[in-house]
C-alpha cells in the first residue's frame, strides 16, 4: 500500500482558551481531491493556516511525504510541497500577472544575485525558461494573453484563477484551495471544476478544497470532511455525507440560527 | 517577448547614452559654461542621487520605512575617511578601495540592524531604525578615533566629478538590474503582500535583510564620496534631519521610481543653491512638500513610472512610422539618467 | 543618598515622559499612527506659555490655560488637515505625513523664534526638605500634577461615555461607526486630550529645565515614544509605567555612567524591548488575520 502524501494526526489549536480546532485527522493520497465543508466559523480556514504553518498548532503533528513540518517557516513549508490560495484573494496587485507567477517560480531558478546584477548568461537562460513556464501555466487558465496586465486590474474570477496558477508555480504536492469558487457565476464555477480536475491530472497533485458551493464540492470531491465547532463531525464519500443526519443537523441548525 | 538582439541593442543604446551624458557634463564643466561653484555642486547632486536611489530600494521597492539612512551614510563616510587617512597608497587605489570598504561596513551594519529590526512591521521598523541611527551617531560622538564631537579633519579631497558619475551609474545599474531579477521580484512581492510572498515560497526575512543591506551599502558609498568632498566630517552632519532629507527626495520623486529619485535628488540639491536667500526657508519648504505630496499625490511626481530609453525611442519611432505600437515588454528595460 | 536623588530626578522626568507617552499611546490606539508631530506640540506649548508670561505678562494660571487650549486646537487641526485625508491610504504615507508635520512645526518655530533658546522662569520656587535631602518644589509639583492627571485620564477612559466610545473605536473603528459612534469626533477628542496632556508636560518641563528651543520637542517626544512602546503602545497604564522606567533609567545613566550616553541607553532599551516583547509590558498581542 502507498503511504499518504499528507498525514495529519490529532491536530488542534487554541486561541486564548477557545478550542478553534481539535483532534483533526486526515490522510490524503496522491491525486486525491478532498473537500472540507462546514458552517461559517467551523475552523476550515484554521486547518489551512495550520497546514501551512501560518499558525503554530497547540497539539498534533503534520507530516508531508513522511517529513515533519513542525517548526518550519511558512516559506519552507511551501518549498516542501504545500501551496495554497486565500479566501480573501492575496495577489501582488500592483505587479503584472506574469510576475505574480514568476515570483512563485523563484525557488526553481538558481542564478545568484551577482549573476543577476552582472547579467551573466545563466540569468538570461533561466529568466527565459521561467517566462516560458509561467506562460504555459497561465495558458492552463486561459490567461496567457493577460500576462502583462497588473494583477489587481483583473476581474474577480480571473484573480481567483491567477491565485491558483501562482500556487501551482511553487510545484506543490498538495494544493489547498480556500473557497476557489467564491464570487463566481455558475458557468465560471463549472469551468473551474473542469480546471481543477485538469490540473490534478496534469501536475499529479492532491487537492484539498474549502467550498460553500455544494454543487462544486459534491461534483468533484472524492471524499468530504465536515467540520463543526472545530471538530470533524462526519466524513465519507459525497453520497454518505449528503445523507448523514449529523451533517444535516449542523447545517439546518446553522440556518435556524441565522 | 524580447529577442536577444533587441536586448543587446538596448545595452548598446544605454551605454552610448551614458557616455554621451558624461561627455556633455565634462564639456560643460571644462569649457566654463557654468561657473566653478555650480560645477562643484554636481558632486552633492551625485551623492544625493545615490542616497535617494538606495533608500528607494528599501522604501519604494521593499515597502518598509527605514529612518536611519544617514546612519549608514555616516558609517561609510567615517570608514572610508579613516581608511584613506591611515594607509599610504596612490589615490587611484586607496580611494576606490576605501569606498568599497565603507560600503561593505555599512552593509554589515545593515545586516546587524536589519536582522532584528526587520522582524517588526511598519511603524515599529521605522522607529527602531531611527533608534539605531541615533545610537550610531552617539557612538561616533563618543569614540576617540572618530574625533568625537570635533570630527575628522584633513580628509584628502579625492571626490571628483568623474568619480561621482561612475558611482552614480554603478548604483543605478546595480539597483535596476537587481530589481529586474528573481531577487528583485521577491523584494517587490514583500511590498505587495508579505503573507502571500511567504506562501509563494519567498523567505521574506532573507530578502528584507538583503534589500536593507544592499541599500545600506550604497548609502555607505555615498558617505565615502561625501567625506572626500567636504574633507571634514562631524557626527552632527548625520542626524535624523539628514535621513528625513533623503526620504523627502524619495517620496517626492515617487516611491518605487528610480527616475523619480534621480530627478528629485537633483532638483532638491540644486534648488536651494539656485535661489539665494531661500536657505532659511528650505526645511519649511521640504516639510510642506512632504505633507502636500502625501495628501494630494501620495505616489510622488513619477509614481512607479520608470524611464526607458529604448521604449521611448521606440514610441517616437512608431509615431513617425505610424505602425502598430511596439511591444511593451518591460522586463529587460534599461533606465538611467 | 545620591541614589535617592537620582531616583527622584528620574521620577520627575519620567512623569513628564509618561504624560507625553499617553498622547502617543492614545493616538496610536485609535488611528494606528505614530504621531511624530506630538513632540512638536510640546515645543509649541513651551513657546506658548513662555510668550504668554514673559511677553504678555499674564499670570501663570491663565497662561497655562491658554497653552492647553492652543495645543489642543493645534493637535486637532493637524489631525483634520494632514491625517484625516490619508486615513484610508497606506500606513507609510500617513507616517511620512506625520514626519512632515513635525518638521514643519519645528522649522516654523525656528523662523519665528530663532534657534536661540529662550529662558523660562520657574513657576514653583523654593524647595522641600526631606531628611537631609532638598527636593525642589518643581519636582514635587511635576510628580503630583502627573499623578492627578493620570488618575483623571483613567477615570475618563474607563468610566465615561466618551471613554467607552474611544475604546470602541480603538477596538474596531468600522464596527463602532455602525454602532452609531461618531468616529471623527472621537478621533478629534483623542488628539485634543493627548495634546492637552503634552501642553501640561511642556509647562512642567520648562519649570525644571528652563530652556526653550525649536528642537526641544523632538528628543523629548522620541523618548516619550520609547516609553509608550516599552509600556505597550495603546495601553494607558503601560504609558505611565514606561515613562517612569525610561525616566529612571536615563537619570541613573546620567548619574553613574555618562550623560552623553543616556540617549543611547534609552534607544537601547527600545531595541531590546522591541526584540524581546514588541507588544511591551502591558500590550496585547495583535493577531494577524489571514
Amino acid at each position: 500500500m502507498m503511504s499518504p502524501i499528507l498525514d495529519v494526526s490529532h491536530l488542534g489549536i487554541d486561541f486564548g482558551g477557545l478550542q478553534a480546532l481539535d483532534d483533526f485527522n486526515i490522510q490524503v493520497d496522491a491525486k486525491e481531491i478532498v473537500g472540507l465543508i462546514g458552517p461559517n466559523g467551523a475552523g476550515k480556514t484554521t486547518v489551512f493556516n495550520l497546514l501551512t504553518n501560518v499558525y503554530k498548532p497547540s497539539r498534533g503533528s503534520i507530516s508531508l511525504t513522511g517529513q515533519d513540518t513542525r517548526g518550519k517557516s511558512i516559506h519552507a513549508v511551501t518549498q516542501s510541497g504545500i501551496a495554497r490560495t486565500f479566501q480573501n484573494i492575496r495577489l501582488f496587485r500592483d505587479l503584472s500577472v506574469i510576475d505574480n507567477v514568476k515570483i512563485a517560480l523563484h525557488n526553481g531558478m538558481k542564478y545568484t544575485m551577482a549573476e543577476a546584477i552582472l547579467r551573466l548568461p545563466r540569468y538570461w537562460k533561466q529568466e527565459k525558461e521561467s517566462t516560458a513556464t509561467a506562460l504555459k501555466l497561465l495558458d492552463v487558465f486561459n490567461m496567457a494573453h493577460l500576462a502583462n496586465e497588473p494583477a489587481g486590474s483583473l476581474p474577480y474570477g480571473s484573480q481567483r484563477r491567477l491565485e491558483i496558477a501562482r500556487a501551482l508555480a511553487t510545484n506543490p504536492r498538495v494544493l489547498l484551495l480556500d473557497e476557489p469558487a467564491a464570487g463566481m457565476n455558475p458557468s465560471e464555477t463549472q469551468e473551474l471544476m473542469d480546471t481543477i480536475h485538469h490540473i490534478r491530472d496534469m501536475f499529479d497533485i492532491a487537492i484539498i478544497l474549502i467550498e460553500h458551493d455544494m454543487s462544486l464540492v459534491m461534483g468533484i470531491c472524492e471524499r468530504i470532511l465536515v467540520l463543526n465547532y472545530g471538530l470533524i463531525i462526519a466524513q465519507g464519500t459525497p453520497e454518505e455525507v449528503r445523507n448523514n443526519p449529523v451533517v444535516i443537523e449542523a447545517y439546518l441548525g446553522q440556518q435556524r440560527g441565522e | 517577448m524580447m529577442t536577444k538582439k533587441n536586448v543587446g541593442g538596448r545595452y548598446l543604446l544605454n551605454t552610448v547614452a551614458t557616455c554621451l551624458l558624461f561627455g556633455a557634463i565634462m564639456l560643460v564643466v571644462e569649457s566654463g559654461l557654468i561657473n566653478r561653484y555650480m560645477a562643484m555642486m554636481l558632486i552633492p547632486v551625485g551623492y544625493n542621487i545615490i542616497l535617494a536611489t538606495s533608500l528607494n530600494l528599501s522604501a519604494g521597492f521593499l515597502g518598509q520605512l527605514p529612518l536611519g539612512h544617514a546612519g549608514f551614510m555616516s558609517i561609510g563616510a567615517y570608514t572610508c575617511a579613516l581608511f584613506t587617512m591611515a594607509v599610504d597608497m596612490p589615490a587611484a587605489v586607496e580611494f576606490p578601495l576605501g569606498l568599497l570598504i565603507g560600503g561593505v561596513a555599512a552593509a554589515l551594519c545593515g545586516v546587524i540592524i536589519g536582522l532584528p529590526a526587520l522582524r517588526l512591521r511598519g511603524d515599529y521598523l521605522a522607529i527602531i531604525t531611527l533608534g539605531f541611527g541615533e545610537i550610531i551617531r552617539v557612538i561616533i560622538l563618543n569614540l576617540d578615533f572618530t574625533g568625537g564631537a570635533f570630527g575628522l579633519k584633513g580628509i584628502p579631497k579625492y571626490t571628483t566629478i568623474p568619480v561621482v558619475f561612475v558611482c552614480v551609474v554603478i548604483t543605478i545599474f546595480a539597483i535596476h538590474t537587481l530589481i529586474k531579477s528573481r531577487h528583485g521580484r521577491a523584494i517587490l512581492s514583500i511590498r505587495e503582500d508579505e503573507i502571500a510572498a511567504e506562501a509563494s515560497g519567498i523567505s521574506t526575512t532573507y530578502y528584507k535583510v538583503l534589500a536593507f543591506s544592499f541599500s545600506a551599502f550604497f548609502a555607505g558609498i555615498a558617505g565615502g564620496l561625501y567625506a572626500h568632498y567636504l574633507s571634514i566630517l562631524g557626527p552632527a552632519n548625520f542626524g535624523f534631519m539628514k535621513s528625513v532629507e533623503i526620504l523627502v527626495m524619495v517620496v517626492l520623486g515617487g516611491l518605487g521610481s528610480m527616475m523619480g529619485s534621480v530627478v528629485s535628488a537633483t532638483a532638491l540639491t540644486l534648488l536651494p543653491e539656485l535661489l539665494r536667500g531661500f536657505s532659511e526657508y528650505r526645511m519649511i519648504v521640504y516639510s510642506l512638500l512632504l505633507v502636500i505630496v502625501m495628501i494630494f499625490k501620495p505616489s510622488g511626481l513619477f509614481g512607479r513610472y520608470d524611464f526607458s530609453l529604448g521604449d521611448s525611442l521606440g514610441k517616437i519611432g512608431s509615431i513617425f512610422r505610424r505602425k502598430k505600437k511596439p511591444e511593451q515588454g518591460g522586463e529587460n528595460d534599461e533606465s538611467d539618467s | 543618598m545620591t541614589l535617592i536623588y537620582q531616583l527622584i530626578n528620574g521620577l520627575q522626568i519620567g512623569s513628564i515622559y509618561a504624560l507625553v507617552a499617553l498622547g502617543y499611546s492614545m493616538v496610536y490606539g485609535i488611528v494606528r499612527l505614530i504621531n511624530f508631530a506630538h513632540g512638536e506640540i510640546i515645543m509649541v506649548g513651551a513657546y506658548c506659555v513662555w510668550f504668554c508670561m514673559s511677553r504678555l505678562a499674564l499670570p501663570a494660571l491663565p497662561a497655562v490655560a491658554i497653552t492647553v487650549i492652543v495645543c489642543a486646537v493645534l493637535g486637532v487641526s493637524i489631525e483634520r488637515i494632514a491625517y484625516k485625508p490619508l486615513r484610508k491610504s497606506a500606513r507609510i504615507s500617513l507616517l511620512i505625513t506625520a514626519i512632515g508635520v513635525s518638521f514643519l512645526l519645528q522649522n516654523l518655530a525656528q523662523l519665528i523664534f530663532t534657534a536661540n533658546p529662550r529662558m523660562f522662569t520657574n513657576l514653583f520656587t523654593g524647595s522641600i526638605a526631606i531628611g537631609t535631602q532638598e527636593i525642589s518644589a518643581a519636582t514635587v509639583a511635576t510628580i503630583g500634577v502627573s499623578v492627578v492627571l493620570m488618575i483623571a485620564l483613567s477615570v475618563l477612559v474607563n468610566k465615561t461615555r466618551i471613554g467607552k466610545a474611544m475604546r470602541a473605536v480603538s477596538e474596531d473603528a468600522d464596527a463602532a461607526q455602525l454602532m452609531g459612534i461618531n468616529v471623527n469626533s472621537v478621533i478629534s477628542f483623542t488628539f485634543a486630550i493627548g495634546s492637552a496632556l503634552a501642553a501640561i508636560a511642556a509647562v512642567l518641563y520648562c519649570c525644571s529645565y528652563s530652556q526653550i528651543s525649536p528642537t526641544m520637542g523632538s528628543m523629548l517626544g522620541l523618548k516619550a515614544f520609547v516609553a509608550a512602546v516599552l509600556g505597550g503602545i495603546g495601553s494607558i497604564p503601560g504609558a505611565m509605567t514606561g515613562g517612569l522606567c525610561i525616566g529612571i533609567a536615563e537619570s541613573l545613566t546620567k548619574g553613574y555612567i555618562s550623560s552623553q550616553l543616556s540617549d543611547a541607553v534609552v534607544f537601547g532599551i527600545l531595541i531590546v524591548v522591541l526584540l524581546i516583547k514588541p507588544t511591551g509590558i502591558f500590550g496585547r498581542g495583535d493577531h494577524q488575520k489571514v
